[in-house]
């Protein structure tokens, strides 16, 4: 056996795989996004209390205020995006069917985009006052 | 694909007693999925708000039912609980807490704080909202 000229391995060689240097991509954003709700979490706990018992022109108005707005469209972006790398590996770690798994990681993907299209949108609504 | 190759399998979870640390990383995914599908409540409960009256009663008369109180205190649970369960992860992130006695006293603390907070939130849910 010659000595080896790189830390691949032969079969990994032969089969075309190897580092896409992107492994650690997800697991820093899981942190990053997990970081951005705990410090957040203190204000819209605030916000959602302030809501509680109020009718829908007071929470409305309440909703519309922009530091406010900006607080909610922040936790929801980084709350979407934890959740959406928090399904897709509970995917990855049971869903061991190919076709099955892409699905379902695609699934994963529009439903994430589209609950925090959704609630952003209505932000934007209530701030714009139409 | 290429051919799958036989080799040694790591035990099962039946073949450990189950521990604390064991237990809370199996509540800290299911409260995570519980969290995924509550963001839907909270997806509604906005566009409610977008929407107009009609549309923010039947919120108000799903959250203030005996079934939508409990969904929405599990959620509070669910979602303290991760949050500080999560904070855990931070320090071992960090290297910290690896000893034996380090790591249950951060599970049993994430436990109780969860627990604790969930209360917390609530006393001052009714306190302030009790009076609207």
């Amino acid at each position: 056996m010659s000595r080896p000229s790189s830390m691949r391995t032969p079969l990994g060689r032969v089969r075309n795989l190897g580092s896409s240097h992107s492994g650690t991509t997800d697991f820093w954003r899981q942190r990053l996004t997990a970081v951005a709700m705990t410090l957040l979490i203190v204000p819209v706990i605030v916000i959602v209390l302030m809501l509680i018992g109020r009718n829908q022109a007071g929470a409305a108005q309440i909703l519309g205020s922009l530091p406010i707005a900006i607080i909610l469209v922040l936790f929801i972006i980084a709350s979407a995006w934890h959740m959406k790398i928090g399904m897709q590996i509970i995917i990855e770690d049971y869903v061991h069917n190919e076709t099955l798994k892409l699905a379902s990681v695609m699934a994963n993907n529009f439903f994430c985009i589209a609950v925090a299209l959704a609630s952003i949108y209505a932000i934007v609504k209530l701030s714009s006052g139409v | 694909m290429t051919a799958r190759i036989e080799r040694p399998l790591s035990p099962h979870l039946q073949t450990y007693r189950m521990t604390l640390t064991m237990a809370l990383s199996v509540i800290h995914r299911a409260t995570g999925i519980a969290l995924y599908f509550g963001t839907l409540l909270l997806a509604w409960w906005l566009i409610a708000a977008a929407s107009g009256p009609g549309a923010y009663a039947h919120v108000q008369a799903f959250t203030g039912s005996i079934i939508g109180k409990l969904i929405v205190f599990g959620y509070t649970w669910a979602l303290l609980h991760h949050l500080v369960s999560g904070i855990r992860y931070f320090f071992w992130d960090l290297g910290y807490g690896f000893k034996a006695n380090e790591r249950e006293a951060l599970t049993w603390g994430a436990l109780i704080a969860g627990i604790s907070l969930t209360v917390l939130v609530w006393i001052i849910a009714y306190t302030v909202g009790g009076g609207r």
